[in-house]
């Protein structure tokens, strides 16, 4: 569903990635812990096609329009109300109007933006366009969700809120690759867990029941930081 | 195409949606297009040169200036939270954006141009409403040579710095042959000379019209992709 292989690119003399593959089936999750600086951003933004790497492939069935990518940025319009927000969004990946008004309200609800739905987007707070950011992401009931530290910003019961949301599409076949620097963060929904550091997988292997220690304990000794 | 079309229309109504609720732009480009006719009517002298001499050129050049604070704004919008990167890994075609750009700034500059003229007529008294649906009809299409070029340009130089420097100067050069060929036949049209005096001027207009939206359709993807 997901496969990268051999992905390589570098900003002028720094490799942000270097050799990266992996391959990700329906309903399986990675959570990629790196440092800052690893090179995290730049794997979501090569999966998602805004970089073209500069050696190897990525791939991912259905394209472009299978993508649900939250980045660090909302790309959200500020003078947009949420719902104008979202419809706009929802209508770039071709959803009918029928589908885009009950998806958003689907979401709404969920994510706890019903009130703000007619609010700008600029009057919200950073949580609350974080909340609106993962609303557009998931507008198109995206196939490949993308993730890059999705929990930022947001407060204890919107990402609660956020983990159960995910392993439900993951639950239900979808894909997610999900980046932090935050082991507690990214544990509970992985499947796979990855470590980068300095643009390399130092390591890529299934969970297969480590608990959070073991994960940090494996974290730290592979890339020599504390991923707490 | 048509569902290209309606992609580009959705782009093309978020683009109208933002102006009309910040209106920053709009009332920059109404405001000027009125500062300008003002300055070019109380600094010439009526009796050294007759005004319908100097109208055309008055008039061109102010519908061409205005039009650049449309064009400046094309993708300035899109910088609001990187919204632009996520344009561009979406599903939608380069083509449908640029045509939807492409709309909104000619819906855009076409408003400017609609309170300009009849400001144009009230500060110089020029006599335009014989020749009026020709006057608008010449408009329109020097309007969409030089819009089409510009929504271009304007993806070009929005990654730059100083890019509300950069467009004017990058920009002008290519805008000499719509701008002569408006100029020449607004001239003739307000001066009432005959229609065969126009139709070379008017085939170059259409010429540029098809060949730059075409190039800057083309071109469009260049531009934009990183």
């Amino acid at each position: 569903m997901l496969s990268a292989e051999g992905l390589t690119y570098a900003f002028g003399p720094v490799r942000a990635l270097d050799g990266i593959s992996f391959r990700l089936e329906a309903g399986h999750t990675l959570a990629v812990f790196g440092p800052n600086g690893a090179g995290k951003t730049t794997l979501l933004r090569v999966l998602a096609g805004q970089l073209r790497p500069q050696r190897g492939c990525a791939e991912v069935r259905g394209g472009r329009a299978a993508i649900g990518w939250i980045s660090h940025q909302s790309f959200l319009y500020g003078h947009l109300t949420v719902i104008e927000n979202l419809r706009f969004w929802a209508s770039l990946y071709g959803v009918k109007r029928e589908a885009r008004d009950r998806r958003a309200a689907e979401l709404l609800a969920r994510l706890g933006l019903v009130e703000r739905a007619d609010q700008p987007v600029a009057a919200l707070s950073r949580g609350l366009a974080q909340r609106a950011t993962i609303a557009r992401a998931l507008m198109h009931d995206p196939a490949v969700l993308l993730l890059d530290e999705p929990f930022t910003g947001l407060d204890l019961a919107a990402a609660a809120e956020l983990r159960r949301l995910l392993a439900e599409l993951v639950g239900a076949g979808r894909v997610a690759v999900i980046t932090t620097h935050n082991v507690d963060e990214g544990l509970e929904l992985a499947t796979d867990i990855a470590f980068q550091h300095r643009g390399r997988f130092v390591q890529l292997a299934p969970r297969a029941g480590r608990d959070r220690a073991q994960v940090a304990d494996a974290y730290r000794k592979a890339v020599g930081v504390s991923g707490a | 195409m048509l569902e290209r079309l309606k992609l580009a229309w959705v782009v093309a109504r978020k683009d109208l949606l933002l102006e009309f609720r910040t209106r920053t732009a709009i009332l920059s480009a109404v405001v000027f297009t009125a500062l300008v006719l003002t300055v070019f009517n109380f600094g010439r002298d009526p009796t050294a040169v007759p005004t319908i001499d100097l109208a055309p050129s008055i008039l061109w050049v102010t519908f061409t200036f205005a039009a650049m604070l449309a064009l400046n704004r094309a993708f300035a919008l899109e910088l609001e939270n990187h919204a632009l990167e996520g344009l561009l890994v979406s599903p939608l075609s380069r083509t449908s954006l640029y045509w939807g750009k492409l709309i909104a700034n000619l819906l855009f500059v076409t408003i400017v141009e609609a309170v300009g003229l009849p400001l144009f007529v009230l500060f110089f008294d020029v006599p335009v409403w014989h020749v009026l649906l020709p006057l608008v009809g010449v408009i329109a299409l020097a309007t969409v040579g030089f819009v089409a070029v510009g929504t271009l340009f304007s993806a070009m130089v929005i990654r730059t710095r100083f890019a509300e420097l950069m467009l004017p100067v990058l920009l002008l050069p290519f805008l000499i042959p719509p701008l002569v060929g408006a100029v020449q036949v607004t001239a003739r049209l307000l001066s009432g000379r005959p229609a065969s005096e126009v139709v070379g001027w008017l085939r170059l207009l259409g010429a540029y019209d098809i060949v730059f939206v075409t190039l800057s359709t083309l071109l469009f993807p260049h531009t934009v992709d990183e």
